[in-house]
């Protein structure tokens, strides 16, 4: 089992730690709600070093991303970070990912921990314009730090501004270390994302100063349990429970990346035919009133008949209420149907609602 | 973690405080520590017979979903109606307010085959 470089620090706060994609990960350090709502109300940390980095370089770096993910990589610019996705030649989705642009000839693509490997052997399997595939996942601790006073605690451990637009990075030196610095997360609020290489020491180095900096605004420790809730409360997506290789970008409501006019990719003819044929399911985000609480797995309901399966749910900790993404029955997708959660033989009545769960206006 | 000798346990993380021939049956602490927040309990409020292992009702964890189980045969009698809009009662004060259901005792025999607080111990603490 591989420890991240700040799995002294989780013991230290006693967190439960639980095995995720071959980490021992803290899933919560006291309750996940409080947790939640410190990323919510003011800042919260989180050790996410069992993400992927592979770095791709070489002079048609631009043209094998372009090939191997949906969104359009010429719309990029050095310092610009773009939610992406792979695909198999089916349609069905290798991996989501960020591409992070440093020059036309060098990129990062960060990717999902359980799929680091296969996501690597996909690269180079596709690598038709002689790429250089670096896989950096090792080598590479990762620290997300979201809420909105972020920004002022980050900014007091960065040596260079830090006031830039989402989706957008800067090279910089974090406690004067080495690191990459973008304005990324994956909880819907004002936040950055802190990669650098480092052992334990430069780990406890830059915790300890980011937690100094945010003292002030009660900075609090985050697991994995809290940032599942904070990402289902927004409607992203999970690879795993909402996205895999039996579902296309199109039913999971990710046309919004997927640039099919761009030029060649891969996965682009099935998608052409998806869409020539129209979508048979669709993900829709389901919110019921009802005391009862959505599972992954549960499936949902219209008068009786099963026409869908719930891919993530739980209680949102901001709304008090019960939130899923399923996929569900074309005719029954639109918005304001009334769908059943059918829990241990019960129907409990949910509505199709619009993304985010929760409306945020700290961005 | 608190374990009080006043009680019996079982296997599944249930207690029972035996008055009489009335048992008050809820969860241990380390149960709610395991689950963590505690969002809803969805008990079966019917009154009715239950039987030794039996399920009494959900209780939903932000993460996770856990049954709670009858440590003993009899009849159901009172649940704990607090629960409803106060579930976080059950990670907060697991032995008194966080209390779910009372049973009518069938036969008090059935209480042998609990473990004791420090057979309980030993268990979860092995």
């Amino acid at each position: 089992m591989k420890k991240t470089t700040f799995f002294e620090i989780h013991k230290q706060y006693n967190a439960k730690m639980v095995e995720f994609a071959g980490y021992l990960m803290p899933i919560q350090y006291n309750s996940i709600t409080a947790e939640h709502k410190a990323v919510r109300e003011s800042i919260g940390v989180f050790d996410v070093s069992h993400m992927g980095e592979v770095f791709i370089t070489g002079e048609k770096a631009t043209d094998f991303v372009q090939n191997l993910t949906v969104n359009d990589v010429t719309k990029l610019y050095p310092g610009r970070v773009q939610y992406s996705a792979m695909l198999y030649p089916d349609g069905g989705i290798v991996d989501d990912l960020l591409v992070y642009k440093f020059t036309d000839t060098k990129y990062m693509l960060v990717i999902n921990a359980s799929n680091i490997e296969k996501d690597v052997a996909w690269m180079h399997e596709n690598n038709k314009f002689n790429v250089k595939i670096d896989n950096q996942s090792d080598e590479y601790s990762l620290l997300a730090v979201q809420g909105p006073n972020s920004k002022k605690a980050v900014s007091k451990i960065v040596d260079k501004e830090i006031d830039m637009e989402y989706y957008h990075f800067v090279e910089a030196k974090v406690c004067g270390i080495d690191a990459i610095v973008s304005r990324t997360g994956y909880t819907g609020e004002l936040g950055f994302e802190i990669y650098f290489k480092g052992d334990e020491a430069a780990a406890k180095l830059i915790w300890d100063n980011l937690f100094e900096a945010g003292k002030e605004f009660n900075i609090q420790p985050v697991g994995l349990g809290a940032r599942d809730s904070l990402r289902l409360e927004m409607g992203f997506c999970l690879y795993g429970n909402d996205i895999d290789q039996t579902t296309n970008p199109l039913e999971a409501g990710l046309s919004w990346i997927t640039k099919i006019n761009k030029g060649e990719f891969n996965g682009k003819d099935s998608l052409l035919k998806v869409k020539a044929d129209g979508l048979k399911k669709k993900l829709v985000a389901l919110v019921s009133d009802e005391k009862a609480f959505p599972r992954h797995g549960y499936d949902v309901s219209v008068d009786g008949k099963v026409v869908g399966k719930i891919t993530s749910g739980t209680f949102s900790p901001m709304l008090e209420k019960a939130i899923a993404l399923a996929y569900v029955d074309m005719p029954y997708a639109k918005e304001c149907n009334v769908i059943n959660f059918l829990i241990r033989g019960k129907e409990v009545p949910a509505k199709v609602s619009s993304l985010p769960f929760i409306k945020n206006n700290a961005m | 973690m608190n374990f009080p000798d006043n009680l019996k346990y079982t296997k599944e993380h249930e207690w029972i405080l035996v008055e009489g021939s009335v048992g008050t049956i809820g969860i241990t602490e380390f149960a709610q520590s395991e689950l963590g927040d505690v969002v809803f309990v969805d008990l079966n409020t019917e009154p009715r017979g239950v039987a030794a292992g039996e399920s009494l009702g959900s209780i939903e964890a932000v993460k996770t979903v856990s049954e709670v189980y009858a440590p003993c045969g009899g009849k159901l009698i009172e649940v704990n109606t607090e629960l409803a809009d106060h579930p976080e009662l059950v990670n907060t004060d697991p032995y008194n307010a966080g209390w779910m259901l009372k049973i009518e005792i069938a036969d008090l025999a059935e209480l042998n085959s609990l473990l004791d607080s420090a057979a309980y111990k030993a268990q979860v603490e092995g």
